[in-house]
């Protein structure tokens, strides 16, 4: 074919990165586990079925931290079914926090855009192409999932976990007027650069972590996008 | 500025707003009694009604959150898929 031997001509610096294929994107998932032995295979071939349908490049990189399960017995089995390509495993040694997993996992993904998710079924790898889309129509730095406009919604929360949920979300939306409608959601898409950058300001854990990563997007003037999340938890 | 900066400094603005115009008198500047009489409760007026709306935004959108139980009966059906397809490609659960 032409074009790869003109690149075989090309100093090796010219040529496209290793793990880019051609300038196309490449989409990384983030799947930071703990104790998800029974959910682990399952969002993994949900992920696959996803991106598989609708022709988009992917990776997707398990972060077990020492899950006392067998998480990470299943992770191996996974990656000798769908291939090393495909499945990463990344595991460390005890459980460390959520970002300190997500500066992990990047450390070896490859993809140009990160898409950061929880593995424990709530979020369904079918709006995976959603999210893409959406950022593409706008070029958008963040696509946040929520689950408080649209077809955004949730399954299974008493009144209680409601009232709790909208009236926190109300407090924050008028004191930190963030731009985004769902603070504390975490399936999101980010470019990678935006994603290291991000950490690497943000400073606090659990559910905080993921508002103040919305919040430090704004300052640093990112654009956000939305998409509607139906979270099942 | 941060927005905790910004809240201090809006409320800063209208508080001493509020306390130069209510204590008219004593610092030489006369309104009418009827502006007084007004302005003089406001600050309470006006948190009642800034509860008021937030109970009402907040009762609305409990009332209208939405319960996406289509959404959950396709993951159960797509389960029973993933498992029977995982057990035929070698997977031990």
């Amino acid at each position: 074919m032409a074009s790869t031997e003109a690149s075989r001509s090309l100093p090796k610096s010219r040529r496209d990165p290793e793990g880019r294929a051609l300038r196309q994107d490449k989409f990384s998932v983030l799947l930071p586990t703990y104790n998800e032995r029974e959910n682990l295979p399952l969002i993994v071939w949900l992920l696959v079925k996803s991106f598989t349908e609708s022709v988009i490049n992917y990776e997707i990189i398990i972060i077990d931290d020492g899950s006392p399960d067998g998480t990470r017995e299943v992770a191996e089995q996974l990656e000798k079914i769908y291939g090393s390509d495909k499945i990463l495993l990344r595991p460390r040694e005890k459980k460390l926090g959520l970002g300190t997993a997500y500066i992990h996992g990047m450390k070896h993904a490859t993809g140009n855009y990160i898409i950061i998710m929880d593995a424990d079924l709530s979020h369904h790898p079918k709006f995976i192409p959603e999210f893409i889309r959406k950022q593409k129509e706008g070029n958008f730095d963040i696509v946040s999932g929520t689950r408080y406009r649209g077809n955004g919604g949730v399954y299974g929360w008493d009144l209680k976990r409601k009232i709790i949920s909208r009236g926190a979300n109300f407090i924050t939306q008028i004191l930190l007027r963030p731009g985004a409608s769902d603070l504390t959601g975490s399936f999101r898409l980010y470019r990678k650069e935006v994603l290291q950058k991000l950490i690497e300001k943000c400073v606090s854990k659990g559910y905080v972590f993921q508002m103040e990563m919305i919040v430090r997007a704004r300052q640093l003037n990112y654009t956000i996008g939305e998409v509607w999340d139906e979270n099942s938890s | 500025m941060t927005k905790l900066a910004q809240w201090l400094w809006g409320l800063a603005l209208l508080g001493s707003t509020w306390a130069a115009l209510t204590m008219g008198p004593t610092l030489g500047l006369e309104l009418p009694l009827t502006c007084r009489e007004v302005l003089w409760p406001l600050p309470a007026y006006l948190l009642v009604t800034v509860g008021c709306f937030a109970l009402g935004t907040v009762g609305y959108r409990v009332a209208t959150f939405n319960d996406c139980e289509g959404a959950a009966l396709e993951l159960q059906t797509q389960i029973q898929e993933a498992r029977a397809d995982l057990a035929r490609k070698g997977l031990r659960f």
